[in-house]
């Protein structure tokens, strides 16, 4: 649901707590106060050109852009010179799987990626199917993770690609990057992971772990939006990518377009808090998603967690409310942002591809809310919400007819069901 | 998405939710929608034998807010109409009462068929309890 910024206004109410209460941090994340601070200089004071190489201002802009890279390579284990910077992590999936695919085109045209991956991956790969190569959608099991040995069976001699997620955007599930690095660095088939939930939030070594790709962005780790990267392995194998912008020649000829240095910046130091407060924070924010879960589940019957709470970021809690439909459900709790998988928020009024994939049924799809619970929420707003979630599903299964039919004992698959509203 | 101030009432003050005994045979049964679609409306009317008048409403609904609130409105139009009247309900009335959206149209239509399901029930449940008028015609 959209807010327009007019229109957003705070309130305090008990303990603290100021309404509305933002619990959507999949989607993205306030700026942490001291990126912000890091980055104002650079708008007003040291303004220069990061590719201007003759003249003070242009060497103020080269440097912070260097200690930004330094820190973002810090935080995923990587050697300094090896990012391209992008606008964001929809360009450095764009970059990466077309920019692989133009490269590598002489060795093959195959790509795989899972059905669950964001849309900047999927509409990426299908784009190229319309130029001739081959895509592979992974099923996912019922948890949300891909299967190893499906993953095997689908790698052939054409195979360029494997491109799947770290941690979904929906679900929050952290799909095994380890073995899916491993495997393709067996097979000789080059390994992109769209990094953008899980990096800064688990640890990821991108040596360690054989990722050749990784994109990544600073708006979900309490960085700006507008700024991202894209990881690309120097050695080892030596991966090279075609530009899709063409120009100037910066990064290396891979991304043309001037450097947005107070990005870079901000992007650097939201790294370097990562890097410095992840394992810390990592387990405040289980503790508070766990204490939600808890809360809600003692209270509500009939309630179901999708995705697997093993492989999980600590932050991400999906939760379905049976009978109940989602938009109405975030309706009812206005003074809270959060997500639904229901089709009624979506544009295309389709629930979402996301859980359908993991076999939830469209009517639980219908149902179901994405907490994502990041670093300045409190315990206290995780309580409000708690209570206030709960007392609103309560409400409105007081108006459903399905948990009254349930409540009668009726199987609700096996009802036929009088008429189709879409 | 921003809804109107009547959706917004009629989402926090539903009227007339609740149910009627569906074995009744003054009572029809409108049950519309599919989990599935995400929207289901259940709606019940009782009405008089003697006049046809619709004498009481229920709702119960799964669904948006505005589907919600179209058959909270429902159960109020219909309310003190004979059943004739209440089949001259159109989903575009409800629609311009509610302010709705192009892409909340799908609520008042629901609605629509809601009020109609209910009365094709009632009516049925007239016809096979007066067996001998319906052979006499």
């Amino acid at each position: 649901m959209s807010t327009d910024v007019k229109t957003l206004e705070h309130r305090t109410v008990a303990n603290g707590i100021k309404l509305p209460i933002y619990m959507d941090n999949h989607a993205t994340t306030p700026m942490d106060p001291r990126v912000l601070e890091e980055m104002l200089p650079y708008f007003m004071e040291k303004f220069g050109n990061a590719a201007s190489r003759n003249h003070p201002f242009g060497w103020a802009a080269e440097e912070a852009v260097e200690l930004g890279r330094e820190r973002i390579a810090k935080l995923i284990g990587a050697t300094t010179k090896v990012f391209i910077i992008t606008s964001g992590a929809t360009e450095s999936d764009n970059l990466a799987i077309k920019g692989v695919a133009e490269m590598y085109r002489e060795k093959g045209n195959h790509i795989i990626t899972a059905v669950t991956e964001h849309k900047a991956v999927l509409d990426t790969c299908k784009r190229l199917e319309k130029y001739g190569y081959r895509v592979t959608y992974l099923p996912v099991q019922k948890g949300g993770l891909v299967d190893l040995d499906d993953l095997k069976r689908a790698i052939d001699d054409k195979t360029i690609l494997v491109t799947i997620m770290a941690a979904n955007n929906e679900i929050g599930v952290l799909q095994p990057w380890r073995e899916i690095g491993k495997l393709c660095r067996e097979r000789g088939v080059l390994f992109h992971t769209d990094g953008v939930q899980a990096v800064g939030k688990v640890p990821i070594d991108v040596i360690k772990d054989n990722i050749d790709l990784m994109s990544i962005t600073a708006h979900k780790i309490y960085g700006p939006k507008g700024v991202g990267a894209l990881y690309v392995r120097r050695k080892n194998p030596r991966v090279q990518v075609s530009p899709i912008i063409d120009g100037g020649g910066h990064e290396r000829g891979m991304r043309s377009g001037t450097l947005n240095v107070p990005g870079i910046v901000g992007l650097g130091k939201a790294c370097a808090i990562a890097t410095e407060e992840m394992a810390k924070e990592s387990c405040t924010l289980a503790g508070l998603r766990n204490r939600l879960k808890d809360k809600i589940m003692g209270r509500l019957d009939e309630v179901y967690i999708n995705g697997t709470m093993e492989h999980r970021l600590p932050g991400n809690l999906n939760i379905s409310f049976a009978y109940v439909e989602g938009e109405s459900l975030l309706m009812g709790i206005n003074d809270i942002a959060v997500s639904s998988g229901s089709a009624c928020t979506s544009a295309t009024l389709e629930p979402s591809y996301v859980l359908k994939a993991l076999g939830t049924g469209d009517d639980l799809a219908h149902s179901s809310i994405r907490f994502g619970i990041g670093r300045f929420n409190t315990e206290a707003e995780v309580d409000y919400v708690a209570d206030r979630v709960c007392e609103t599903v309560e409400r409105l299964r007081e108006l459903s007819p399905l948990y009254e039919m349930a409540k009668e004992g009726v199987d609700l698959k096996s009802v036929k069901w009088a008429a189709e509203s879409h | 998405m921003a809804y109107s101030d009547k959706v917004l009432d009629h989402y926090s003050n539903p009227r007339n939710v609740g149910s009627l005994d569906k074995a009744s045979t003054d009572v029809g049964t409108g049950l519309v929608g599919a989990p599935e679609c995400g929207d289901v409306m259940k709606l019940q009317i009782k009405v008089n034998p003697d006049t046809n008048v619709i004498e009481d409403a229920k709702f119960k609904t799964f669904g948006c807010g505005s589907a919600i609130a179209s058959s909270s409105l429902a159960t109020e139009w219909v309310k003190g109409k004979t059943v004739d009247e209440a089949l001259s309900i159109k989903n575009m009335d409800i629609v311009k009462e509610l302010a709705l959206p192009p892409v909340k149209i799908h609520c008042s239509v629901l609605a629509e068929d809601a009020i109609r399901a209910a009365i094709s029930d009632w009516k049925k449940k007239q016809e096979s309890t007066k067996p001998a008028e319906v052979s006499a015609k």
